[in-house]
Formats: structure tokens, C-alpha cells, sequence
């Protein structure tokens, strides 16, 4: 297919605008963050760390960040493991309904937030006594299962089943299989599904609004609190671009991944 | 049925000095509606390189992975040394198999790729390290230890894929189309180093080919696959020299079939016959047969030259085509070309005419 060079160019500047509406309120928010001045005026008023130094002693904000990452660590785990279990059964064997289920899998990524919050506070309440942090970690399991899946299952189709097949062979049990063919074959997409499944837990607030049990502030929740309180607008500002930077990282390291297995064919 | 032919390993067989190997009874493997195997007897002597041939789809890759352990049979025994092993699960079988696409560890380097079998196995460090490079050299690759299977040429793949499985000294190797990958010459070669090495170790070789020529030119015995069952089994010369069925006197080889109509008429025999291209002379003009020869007056329908070779394909008066396969000693490939639509005789030796079925 050619293209026309007037289209080339109206496609360039669309694509220049788009990305200047997206990463502009983005870089905002982090020049903020190290901005001198005490109201956040624009232009900033000169450089300094002082709002990142208040944030990190704010207890608030340390609680929140623990939970956070406590929470994510949590979901990411249960997420390898039944990621990767789904995957595996999934991906290798054909049986009635394996379609529908693979459906069923990646759906909650899919469907609005607020409906699976409302869904899973439901049976929370109803069935397990009530809210906890707990119940927080199932709901974000949920669709930290999905990126995991995903991942692992992209792996496991482009493997085939031959190598197992000649480990089986040469005399190794299905134990051994696992350990020395199937688990390092897997590992960096394991590591993928898992930084996505940690950064996608780490700024998500809806689900979590409906099933965190009382008393618990994820540093998202800790910003959606603050965020009226003219006096913190500026610790605000600094959470905020720390969000930015953990939500970005896992994505940036992924792709690293990705291409480095192109080019080398190989898996680290 | 004993052709004068019967390899020493079948005379030894029947004596009763080698074991058998393999004995595979009454197998049959079903995919829902697909009969991929059906009712496959055979048994392969220790030592013996059998090799199983036939076209794509004939069963043959179902029945090695049933052997290896891979599928289960719908119905049916496999016994590796006289032990049933039907319901064994393939790493406690004595068995190992060169993969077509080889199926190499991507992330192990060469080196742990041939000693894997072993450390499975629980064999000492030492001892896996020094049999893995005996294995290496074996196959020429012992400079090569310390790359991965990417960095390899698919000759070199193909050739640790061997080591991976001998190193383990089975029993038995069962080999996929190992040479199908590869270009023309590096599979010739490959085919002698492959003979030279299994008579060297001893080891009993189940070989899958669909090429005629690589089963005629390496195996002991030849097992035909057509459609999921064993057409004819028996030595190369006893395949080619008397086909059992129309299906292999065409498959190995190029088959010149004689209806049994023009079989009556030209030779005055009963049923089915063939005549091997190569065994077929062919004369210019009218000519008469001497002793035991016989001729049939025909038209030269095409002229193919191939190398070494010329094809004719010549519309007998009786009604058949043959075809004739003549050295390109004498004739230049412009006079080749001139023989287009001219008469032809063709003569042959009458101990050449074979009974197929
Ligand atoms: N896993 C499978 N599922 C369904 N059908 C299969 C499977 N494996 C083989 N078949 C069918 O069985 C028949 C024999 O296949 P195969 O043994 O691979 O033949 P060959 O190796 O001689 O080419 C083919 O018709 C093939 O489509
Ligand atoms: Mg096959």
C-alpha cells in the first residue's frame, strides 16, 4: 500500500497532537513535583526537593505506599500462579468449553470497573463476613490474573509442546520438565506478565474503593482523599508523579524484554 | 515369502540368535474419526535399522510417537525387549528420538543439551561431562560445547539432536525424518555419517523417511506405510525387486505397471506386472529380441534430461507407457531432444519382469 504524501503529513500531526495531549499534563505533574514555590504557580519557582522530602515524611503517605506495595506483591503472586497454571491448561490441552473459559478469564480486564467492584463487594459482604485486606487482594487478583495469563499463554503457544516432549524423553519426570524446560523457558514472560499485573494493581481505585476493607488507604485512594485539601496540593502533586513513574517503569522494562528476546531468539 | 535376497539379519533372526527389540502387536491409534494407524504388526531385531516409508499421512511419525510413548494406542501391545510397555510413560521407557525439528533446549548451550538425558538420570557430574563430549565428537561438534542451539547451521542442529539422544545409549533410537531439513548434499552426507555411525554403536535404529531413495540406500529392512497400515515389509532389494502391491511397486521406485490386460498380450503372463525403468533398453527403429529378452515397438512420448540421465517416456502399441531410464554416456542432449515422436523398441531381459501382488 502507498501512501500520499499529504496523508503522511496529516497522520504525522495528528499523531504530534495526540501525543503532546497525553504527555504534557503528565510532564506538568512532574516538573510540579520539584517545584520551589508553595501554591504550585506556573511558571515554576525554581528547583528544589522540598515537597518530595515533605511527602516521604507524611505518614500517610508512607502507610499508603506500604499498602500499596504489600497489596501489589500480594496480587502479583496469586496472579503467577493461577496465571500461569490457566495458561498451561489453557495453552496445551483442547477440551470442550477451553474457548469460553479463556473468555471468561480475560474478561474482568474488560469490564467497567465499577461493575466488578460493585460485583465482588457483594460477595465479600454477603459472603465472606464483610471487608478486609484480604478481600482486597482477591479483587485485585482478579484482573492482575489477566496480564499474567495473557503473557504466559503467548509463551506457551510459541512453544510448543516439543521441547517437554524430548525433556520427557531424555528421562525426565514431569517435575523435571518443569524445573530445567519449562519454568526458564517462561521466565521472562512470567517476569512481564508480573511487572504489568504490579503496576496495573498499584494505580487502580475503583475495585479497590469497593473492596478495600475499612481503614485501608492504597496511595491512590491516599490522593483521591487529599485531593481538595488545598494545603496538601502539593504532596498531592508529588504522589501523583510518583504514580506516573511506577505505572510507566514495568511497561518501559517489558518492552526492553520483548525486544531483546527478538533479537537474541533467546529467553533470559 | 524368502527372496534369494534375505538380509544376514533376518537369516540370523530366524535362527534365533537376535532378541527382538521391538514388537509392536495389532496396533491402532483413532483421532476422533481418523484412523491414523491400523493394525501395524512388526518386530524389529537389536541392530536391525528399519525404516518406516511411506507418503505424508500415512501414520508413519504415529507410530514412533506411540513407540516413544508420546500417544497412547486406541488397542494394541508395544514391547521394548520382551516387556509390555504399552502403559509405560515415555522417561521410563529405553527409548530416545531424534526430533524432526530437533527440539533442542534453547536456552541450555550444546553442551548441557547433550548431557540433559544424563542429569535427569542422576549421573555424576564427571561422568556426564566426559560422555557428553565423547558424544560431541562422535558427531564432530566437540569444539561447539559452549554455543547455543541458535548459533548453529541445521546440519550442526541435527547432529547434537543425535548426540542428545546417544549419549544416553538407548536401546533403541527412534529417528523422525532427521534429514528432511536439510539441502541435498549436507542429506547425503548425512545419510552415510547416520549408516556408518549405527552399525558403529549397534544400536537399533526405527528411521522415518518418505524418500525412497534414503530408505532403499540405508535401511536392513524397509516397513511401506499406506493409508495407516504396513503394505509390505521386507529388505530393500525384496521392496524394490517384488512389490506385494501396486501401491508400493509405485511408491519405491518409478512403477511401469502392466495392466493385466497388456501384461497377457505382451509377455503371455497372468495378472500384474512391472518392469524398473533402469532395466529397460530403448532402440531406435525396429529391432528383434535374442534368447531371453523381450521387445515392444512403441513412440517416444517426451525425452526428459536429468543430469546423469535421460527419461523417456515411450506409448507402447500394446497400450501401456513405460517408462526407460537411460546413462547419458554417448548422446548429446540436442540428439536427445531429436528423439521426440520417433519409434522406438524397447527391449529387456525377460528375469526383469516383475510379479506384483
Ligand atoms: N494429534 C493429532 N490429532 C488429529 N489427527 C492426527 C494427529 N496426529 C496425526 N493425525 C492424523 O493421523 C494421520 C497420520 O499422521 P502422521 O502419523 O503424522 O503421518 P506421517 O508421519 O506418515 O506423515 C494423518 O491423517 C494426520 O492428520
Ligand atoms: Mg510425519
Amino acid at each position: 500500500m502507498t501512501t500520499g504524501r499529504g496523508t503522511k503529513v496529516a497522520l504525522s500531526i495528528f499523531a504530534v497532537i495526540a501525543f503532546l495531549f497525553v504527555y504534557i499534563p503528565l510532564a506538568v505533574v512532574l516538573i510540579n513535583s520539584f517545584n520551589a514555590g508553595e501554591t504550585l504557580s506556573w511558571p515554576p519557582q525554581g528547583f528544589s526537593v522540598r515537597w518530595w522530602e515533605a511527602a516521604v515524611s507524611n505518614e500517610g503517605v508512607r502507610e499508603a505506599l506500604v499498602t500499596s506495595v504489600v497489596l501489589g506483591i500480594c496480587a502479583t503472586a496469586v496472579a503467577l500462579v493461577l496465571g500461569t497454571l490457566a495458561a498451561l491448561a489453557l495453552g496445551r490441552y483442547n477440551f470442550f468449553g477451553r474457548d469460553s473459559v479463556s473468555l471468561l478469564i480475560i474478561l474482568p480486564i474488560a469490564l467497567p470497573g465499577i461493575v466488578t467492584g460493585i460485583a465482588l463487594n457483594n460477595v465479600f459482604t454477603t459472603f465472606l463476613g464483610g471487608l478486609t485486606f484480604f478481600t482486597l487482594i482477591v479483587a485485585h487478583s482478579t484482573f492482575c490474573i489477566v496480564v499474567v495469563y495473557n503473557n504466559a499463554l503467548a509463551r506457551v503457544r510459541r512453544l510448543g509442546g516439543n521441547v517437554e516432549e524430548a525433556s520427557a524423553d531424555l528421562g525426565a519426570r514431569g517435575w523435571q520438565t518443569f524445573v530445567h524446560v519449562t519454568f526458564p523457558l517462561m521466565r521472562s514472560a512470567l517476569a512481564a506478565g508480573a511487572l504489568l499485573a504490579f503496576g496495573l494493581s498499584f494505580d487502580e481505585i475503583i475495585v479497590t474503593t469497593f473492596t478495600a476493607g475499612p481503614g485501608i488507604t492504597t496511595l491512590p485512594i491516599w490522593i483521591y482523599q487529599n485531593l481538595f485539601r488545598p494545603n496538601q496540593a502539593p504532596i498531592v502533586n508529588v504522589v501523583a508523579a510518583f504514580l506516573v513513574i511506577v505505572s510507566i517503569l514495568p511497561i518501559y522494562i517489558v518492552q526492553r524484554f520483548s525486544s531483546a528476546d527478538e533479537r537474541g531468539g533467546g529467553v533470559m | 515369502m524368502l527372496a534369494p535376497f534375505s538380509g544376514v539379519l533376518r537369516t540370523v533372526s530366524e535362527r534365533g540368535h537376535v532378541s527382538t527389540a521391538i514388537r509392536l502387536t495389532n496396533l491402532r491409534k483413532e483421532f476422533g474419526d481418523v484412523v491414523a494407524v491400523d493394525s501395524v504388526d512388526l518386530d524389529v531385531a537389536d541392530g536391525e535399522f528399519l525404516t518406516l516409508l511411506g507418503p505424508s499421512g500415512s501414520g508413519k511419525t504415529t507410530v514412533l510417537r506411540m513407540i516413544a510413548g508420546f500417544e497412547q494406542p486406541t488397542s494394541g501391545t508395544i514391547e521394548l525387549a520382551g516387556v509390555d510397555v504399552t502403559q509405560v510413560p515415555p522417561y521410563s521407557r529405553d527409548v530416545n528420538t531424534v526430533f524432526q525439528d530437533y527440539a533442542l533446549f534453547p536456552h541450555m548451550d550444546v553442551l548441557s543439551n547433550v548431557e540433559y538425558g544424563l542429569k535427569v538420570k542422576k549421573v555424576s557430574k564427571a561422568e556426564r561431562r566426559q560422555r557428553a563430549e565423547e558424544a560431541l565428537a562422535a558427531v564432530r561438534l566437540e569444539d561447539y560445547g559452549a554455543r547455543k542451539p541458535s548459533q548453529l547451521s541445521g546440519g550442526q542442529r541435527q547432529r547434537v539432536a543425535l548426540a542428545r539422544a546417544l549419549v544416553n545409549r538407548p536401546r533403541v533410537l527412534l529417528l523422525d525424518e532427521p534429514l528432511g531439513a536439510l539441502d541435498l548434499k549436507l542429506r547425503e552426507q548425512m545419510q552415510v555419517e547416520l549408516k556408518e555411525l549405527q552399525r558403529a554403536v549397534g544400536i537399533t535404529f526405527v528411521f522415518v523417511t518418505h524418500d525412497q531413495e534414503e530408505a532403499l540406500t540405508m535401511s536392513d529392512r524397509i516397513a511401506v506405510f499406506d493409508a495407516g497400515r504396513i503394505a509390505q515389509i521386507g529388505t530393500p532389494v525384496e521392496i524394490y525387486e517384488h512389490p506385494k502391491t501396486p501401491f508400493v511397486a509405485g511408491f519405491v521406485g518409478v512403477s511401469n505397471l502392466l495392466e493385466a490386460g497388456v501384461a497377457a498380450s505382451l509377455l503371455g503372463r497372468e495378472g500384474l506386472w512391472s518392469v524398473r525403468p533402469e532395466k529397460i533398453r530403448v532402440l531406435l527403429g525396429t529391432a528383434s529380441p535374442e534368447g531371453s529378452e523381450r521387445a515392444a515397438a512403441g513412440v517416444i512420448r517426451e525425452v526428459v534430461y536429468v543430469g546423469m540421465s535421460t527419461r523417456f517416456i515411450v506409448d507402447l502399441d500394446a497400450g501401456a507407457t513405460l517408462i526407460a531410464v537411460q546413462q547419458n554416456s554417448h548422446a548429446t542432449s540436442s540428439e536427445l531432444g531429436a528423439m521426440r515422436g520417433q519409434r522406438v523398441t524397447l527391449m529387456w531381459n525377460t528375469e526383469h519382469e516383475i510379479p506384483v501382488g
